[in-house]
């Protein structure tokens, strides 16, 4: 297990400089480098501090280079280990992602195509990773911060109770790596489902990990929305400005109540009006007629 | 000018949309503002000819004040800017008082009866030096009163007039450190005296009037020096040598520099260990500090030194002050049980006291740390005293004829952590006598109400009204009440002092200077660090006080060792207190309580060992069940790196510690060092209720809140980008920001802002973040909203499931499950930049919140959390609207009626803390930075309770009028019918 992982570095090594190598073969994509680091210099330069200026340029003429090169091939191939450690013993390593590395017009580089090919558990491993479903313990694993230089970074670290990974008689494993460029971030390791608690106690029957793995990158925020003055004047101060639009009863009714009175006042008299006339009915109460006629006779007076 | 405009129209506003805020006469009613100056590190006062008598003090919290003299009130205050530390202060032409500031680069000249600032000249200058201040009597130069400045290496003459230069000239240019300017009485030479190295002293002399340099000496003094010269007299300087044993008198009159060596050990006999001068302002005498005493060394015909008198270590002296006769006097104040000594000698005479007082003193003032005299004349025409002391919890205090005649608690203006406790429950009901006797003053009370409801009320009633409103005793009891509006707030001050505040009038209950938070031989420099709720008894247990875990560091480092007091709030006893113990890094309140109801405490150190608090068997057992659930999280800003961390088994050392755990890393996220930094952090409030899991959207849907008291906030910007805006371009900086669950280490979320930059500020609260940054593309502030919803129960989306219960939400959560969150995030344009911001919190969180943003002009602004939704849009449907929906704006809209401070300030605005009460709707605020303010809030209107100012006689009357009304019109109604049945 552990002869494997200084020839990974070696042959990472050997890509490097294969790739260091390589550009100054054609002398026309020099001239391109150039012309790059002149528009890089430019934006730098608006900064007044000369010290800003170089250190940009320097962290990134690995990745000129590695831009001028992948005009002849754009995608090359690299690989990482992941690394698993039962509790808190030491990290050994336990399978390898390989992908495409992409390198984009602007030299920003992005991985795409990740594979993962886990290695099998060894017996002692076996024996390891059943102590620690036991234990409902965690099973950790590790990653490099960075896919190209592995050494002297800072590493990765995720774990998960282990008990979550074998639900069933197999083993599911779920990998979100998060990157910026050729950095990993994080990575979200766990099962691909659920996990519920309490966590049962489930030996795995196969000794195989179903994996499957997720590249993630950031996403933009959304844009602000911008309006053009008028709008805003409308939607911004407008809404809060203006009071709330009342209904029609609630602005009037002061003056609806009073006119509703009066046309109710108005009503009765032009009921008792038309009564007038018929004073002759039939049915009416006498004292009633007597009062009206009174009314009336009153009436006829003046 | 701006602001003053501005103020007015809030004032003009406030009054003129009552509907939205508070009234006019409402101010004070509720809320209350107090206004400190901090730490007094000068003080000149100003007593002659001046009818009213005033001192002029600055502050280590950069304030610069004018205090009234007979009551100590604030006439005037200005507060720098937090870079801009004051150096010196003096009074120059009787009318101007001089500041010097940011280390000898600013002089400022203030009016003294007003405090409107003058003048400003900037001192330049490439060298930080020693900054100097000197104002002479009656010289003048080209007609002109002229100060004498020392700063950045240069020496300037300004005129006091107007801060015109009116010559400078470089001294520091080899690199000496100025320590003293001297100007003869009379004389056309001002002296420059200082040291190069350690070893060399130098003597510059400089034409008043020109600046033109008459002569330079210097003389290297093989030995060397240790510490600062101390001058006794116009030509002379002490020092000690750099074996710190030997006394060096330097005489450097006339351009002639000449060195006197003195043992220590002639002088003191026994004499052991290093000795320093103290500086001091008594002439013919310095002030010598062996071991834990000090001397008072006279010096006679230049050069023979005698032993006058000798003190302890923790006494006080002040500055001489000249007194009629040619004569100096300088102030002592020494310290015993409960009680300073003051008196007051004469320069030239140690034996004989001008005064000599005994004052009882508060033993929570802990001790004297400075003293300014000042003298007045008695009616009998003799000479009087009066001594300004500042005391170690920070106070302020002025003495006179033996008594204290007023006192500040300027120890409140540098506040550090506050938490809130209960009130004692009133154990008796309230005694029926007491209720008769108020009948008569509650019925007078309502009644003046009611006149003032209906406006007839006369001026001199209004003033009635307004003052039974803002003394209402209900207001300041000392017991809980049913709303729970009173509690006491416990601040912890940077003097090591622990405050208890009546949230009602902001009146102080209880202090205590923590015995662990005064220096001491083994913790050499104290500070507090933070407030954690120990006990607070509410189920069982309730016979027991409620108390506080006070933590602080015996120095700077994380490294250095912790103590730790617990205070009981009711009585403001220290109940048990650790001295120097391991180092505190990190406090973790854990979510047990022991049978006592104490909340278990998990101390990490910097080693990465937890400590469990308190160390009793019935808490290692609650918390070894929970073991393996304790998780938390540290960011490491140098590295870019956030780990993830676990309780492992006990810890490994030589004695074996039951209540020692080890730590084990979990996870960690590494962000990329050339482009990321971490800029800010948030998580949520531990305290806080999500009232519903659910949101139930306007068209019948349901979406569920991912709500995990386990997620963190932080946002990272581009290294550059960390400086002042404007320092990088927008293509050379970004903001991303993530949500990062801290028990496994998931990154739920990233998001990055291009063209943005900090500072960030940002608020967690539900399911929601809220931040506020700069857009560096559309030159303005910005606010960002991010809101997570769970993905995983969007199944359950029938709100009748909900209701009758087919759905998995009571299912144990765990964090090891995949999330399927979705988030929603949107944009405003904000148009202040802010210095702290914060998010009301309510006792069950049904009502929707306000977040509380801190301005840059020290005033607080709420705004409501609906303009920071994220589904706002251009359109909204009508159902959305009924929903509550705000159409889309580009930017957030301040409204002058939301600011919670009104037309105060909170100057130096530092954080805000908010509370809630036990009234649903209604929040407790307490904003503090050099002022103190405190208010209510209800960020829907309260709308469970009736307002405080109610009129339950008006209620009364209307109710007894109808009744009337309906008698008399019954009786009217009968008589008319008997009239009609007659007709």
């Amino acid at each position: 297990m552990r002869t494997r992982y200084p020839f990974l570095i070696c042959s990472l090594l050997l890509l490097n400089l294969c790739l260091f190598i390589a550009t100054p073969s054609s002398a026309f994509q020099s001239d391109e480098l150039l012309l790059d680091d002149d528009e890089f210099g430019l934006e730098g330069g608006r900064s007044p501090d000369p010290l800003t200026v170089t250190r940009p340029v320097s962290t990134q003429s690995p990745t000129r280079r590695r831009s001028s090169d992948s005009t002849s091939d754009p995608d090359s191939k690299i690989q990482f280990t992941l690394e698993h450690a039962f509790g808190d013993s030491d990290f050994s390593p336990a399978g390898t992602f390989s992908a495409r590395l992409k390198t984009s017009a602007h030299g920003g580089q992005t991985l795409t195509k990740l594979r993962f090919s886990r290695n099998d558990f060894s017996e002692t491993e076996k024996y390891n990773f059943k102590k620690l479903l036991e234990g409902d313990e965690f099973y950790r694993i590790r990653l490099p911060s960075n896919v190209l230089t592995a050494s002297g970074r800072e590493q990765i670290i995720s774990s998960v109770k282990a008990r979550c990974l074998s639900p069933r008689d197999a083993l599911d494993e779920h990998f979100v790596i998060h990157m910026e460029g050729v950095n990993i971030l994080g990575v979200n390791y766990g099962s691909p489902g659920s996990c519920p608690y309490p966590r049962q106690l489930k030996l795995p029957s196969k000794w195989s990990f179903k994996s499957h793995t997720v590249l993630k990158y950031s996403d933009q925020a959304p844009r602000t929305p911008v309006f053009t003055e008028e709008s805003v004047g409308e939607n911004g101060e407008g809404e809060e400005v203006k009071p709330p639009e009342k209904a029609f009863w609630a602005k009037y009714w002061m003056y609806l109540i009073p006119l509703g009175l009066i046309v109710m006042n108005a009503m009765t008299q032009a009921m008792n009006m038309a009564e007038e006339p018929g004073t002759g009915q039939p049915g009416s109460q006498p004292q009633q007629v007597v009062a009206g006629r009174g009314q009336a006779t009153a009436v006829r007076r003046r | 000018m701006g602001i003053r405009v501005f103020l007015l129209l809030l004032l003009f506003f406030c009054t003129s949309y009552p509907t939205f805020s508070l009234h006019e006469d409402q101010v004070g009613l509720m809320d209350w503002h107090q206004q400190y100056i901090g730490k007094v590190k000068h003080a000149v006062f100003h007593t002659q000819k001046a009818a009213r008598k005033r001192v002029i003090v600055s502050t280590e919290e950069n304030v610069v004040a004018s205090l009234d003299l007979r009551h100590g009130e604030i006439f005037w205050r200005h507060v720098l800017g937090p870079n801009d530390v004051i150096d010196q202060i003096d009074i120059a032409l009787g009318k101007y008082v001089i500041t010097l500031s940011s280390g000898g680069s600013v002089v400022r000249a203030w009016n003294l009866p007003d405090g409107q600032m003058v003048w400003e000249s900037t001192l330049l200058g490439s060298k930080s030096s020693r900054p100097l201040l000197l104002i002479p009597k009656n010289l003048k130069v080209d007609k002109d009163d002229v100060i004498f400045v020392y700063g950045n290496g240069f020496i300037y003459a300004v005129a006091s007039i107007d801060g015109e230069f009116i010559w400078k000239k470089e001294l520091a240019s080899e690199g000496i450190d100025v320590q003293q300017l001297i100007l003869p009485e009379g004389s056309d030479t001002i002296y420059a005296v200082g040291l190069l190295g350690s070893s060399r002293f130098d003597v510059y002399q400089l034409d008043v009037k020109s600046g033109e340099l008459l002569k330079h000496n210097s003389m290297f003094f093989p030995a060397g020096f240790s510490g600062d010269l101390s001058f006794v007299s116009e030509g002379m300087a002490m020092a000690v040598d750099f074996t710190e044993t030997v006394l060096v008198s330097v005489l450097f009159r006339d351009g002639q520099i000449s060195f006197h060596k003195t043992h220590v050990s002639q002088l003191i006999p026994g004499f052991s260990g290093p000795a320093v001068t103290l500086p001091s302002k008594i002439p013919g005498t310095f002030i010598l500090k062996t071991g834990s005493s000090v001397h008072f060394i006279k010096v006679i015909n230049e050069g023979k030194l005698i032993v006058v008198g000798q003190v302890g270590h923790t006494d006080a002296v002040s500055d001489a002050l000249s007194l009629p006769e040619d004569q100096q006097g300088f102030a002592l104040v020494q310290q015993g049980d409960g009680k300073i000594f003051l008196t007051v000698k004469l320069g030239d005479d140690w034996t004989t006291n001008l005064i000599d007082d005994t004052v009882q003193m508060d033993h929570q003032r802990g001790l004297v740390h400075k003293v300014f005299l000042n003298t007045y004349v008695r009616t009998d025409r003799s000479n009087g005293f009066r001594v300004l002391i500042v005391m170690e919890d920070h106070s302020l205090l002025l003495l006179q004829q033996g008594e204290i005649v007023w006192s500040r608690e300027d120890g409140l203006a540098s506040i550090i952590d506050v938490k809130a406790s209960e009130l004692p429950v009133e154990k008796d009901g309230v005694s029926v006598a007491k209720v008769e006797h108020n009948l008569f003053e509650w019925l007078k009370g309502h009644l003046l109400k009611l006149k003032g409801t209906l406006m007839i009320a006369t001026p001199d009633d209004v003033v009635a009204i307004q003052k039974i409103r803002l003394q209402s005793s209900e207001k300041s009891k000392m017991t809980r009440d049913r709303n729970g509006f009173r509690k006491l707030l416990i601040v912890l001050t940077r003097s090591g002092k622990v405050f208890a505040l009546h949230t009602g009038d902001g009146r102080i209950v209880w202090s205590l200077l923590l015995k662990s938070l005064r220096k001491s031989e083994t913790c050499e420099n104290p500070r507090g660090v933070s407030l954690h709720q120990w006990q607070d008894p509410h189920h069982h247990a309730l016979d027991e006080n409620p108390s506080v875990l006070v933590v602080g560091r015996c120095g700077q480092g994380l490294d250095s060792a912790g103590v730790f007091s617990i205070v009981d709030t009711y009585t403001g006893k220290e109940s048990y207190h650790v001295g120097p113990t391991h180092s505190i890094a990190h406090v973790i309140p854990l979510p047990f309580t022991d049978s006592r109801e104490q909340r278990l405490h998990l101390l990490l150190d910097a080693n990465r060992q937890g400590h469990l608090y308190p160390r009793t068997a019935e808490a290692l057992g609650i918390f070894q069940h929970d073991l393996g659930n304790v998780y938390w999280y540290s960011a490491e800003t140098d590295n870019g790196v956030l780990r993830g961390h676990g309780v492992q088994k006990n810890c490994v050392l030589e004695v074996a510690d039951d209540y020692c755990f080890g730590t084990r890393d979990l996870w960690s996220i590494v962000f990329p060092s050339e482009s990321e930094k971490i800029a800010a952090t948030a998580t949520t409030s531990s305290n806080e209720v999500v009232h519903t899991q659910a949101k139930v959207t306007a068209d019948q849907e349901v979406m569920y809140k991912y709500i995990s008291k386990n997620l963190l906030f932080l946002a990272t910007v581009s290294p550059k980008a960390v400086g002042p805006i404007g320092s990088v371009t927008p293509d050379e900086s970004s903001l991303v920001v993530y949500v990062i669950d801290t028990v496994t280490g998931r990154i739920l979320h990233r998001m990055t802002h291009h063209g943005s930059q900090g500072p960030v500020n940002a608020v967690f609260s539900e399911n929601w973040i809220v931040y506020h940054y700069f857009n560096l593309r559309a030159h303005r502030y910005e606010m960002s909203v991010i809101e997570i919803y769970d993905q995983a129960r969007a199944e359950n989306k029938d709100v009748l499931k909900l209701v009758f219960g087919a759905h998995n939400l009571t299912s144990p959560i765990t964090a090891y499950s995949r999330p399927e969150v979705f988030t929603k995030s949107q944009s405003y344009f904000f148009t202040h930049s802010l210095k702290t911001i914060a998010v009301t919190l309510t006792a069950k969180g049904i009502t929707s919140k306000q977040i509380l943003l801190g301005t840059i002009g020290d005033q607080v602004l709420a705004l409501d959390k609906r303009f920071l939704d994220p589904r706002r849009t251009v359109n909204p449907t009508q159902a959305e609207k009924e929903e509550g929906i705000i159409p889309l704006t580009d930017s957030i809209p301040i409204i002058p009626q939301s600011y919670v401070t009104h037309a105060l300030k909170v100057e130096s605005l530092r954080g805000i803390v908010t509370v809630p009460a036990k009234l649903e709707s209604t929040t407790l605020v307490f904003a503090y930075g050099v002022d103190l303010f405190f208010t209510r809030l209800a960020p829907s209107r309260t709308y469970d309770s009736l307002t405080e100012d109610f009129s339950y006689a008006l209620l009364l009357l209307t109710i007894v009028g109808l009744i009337v009304a309906i008698f008399v019109t019954w009786v009217w109604s009968e008589k008319k019918d008997l009239q009609d049945k007659w007709r």
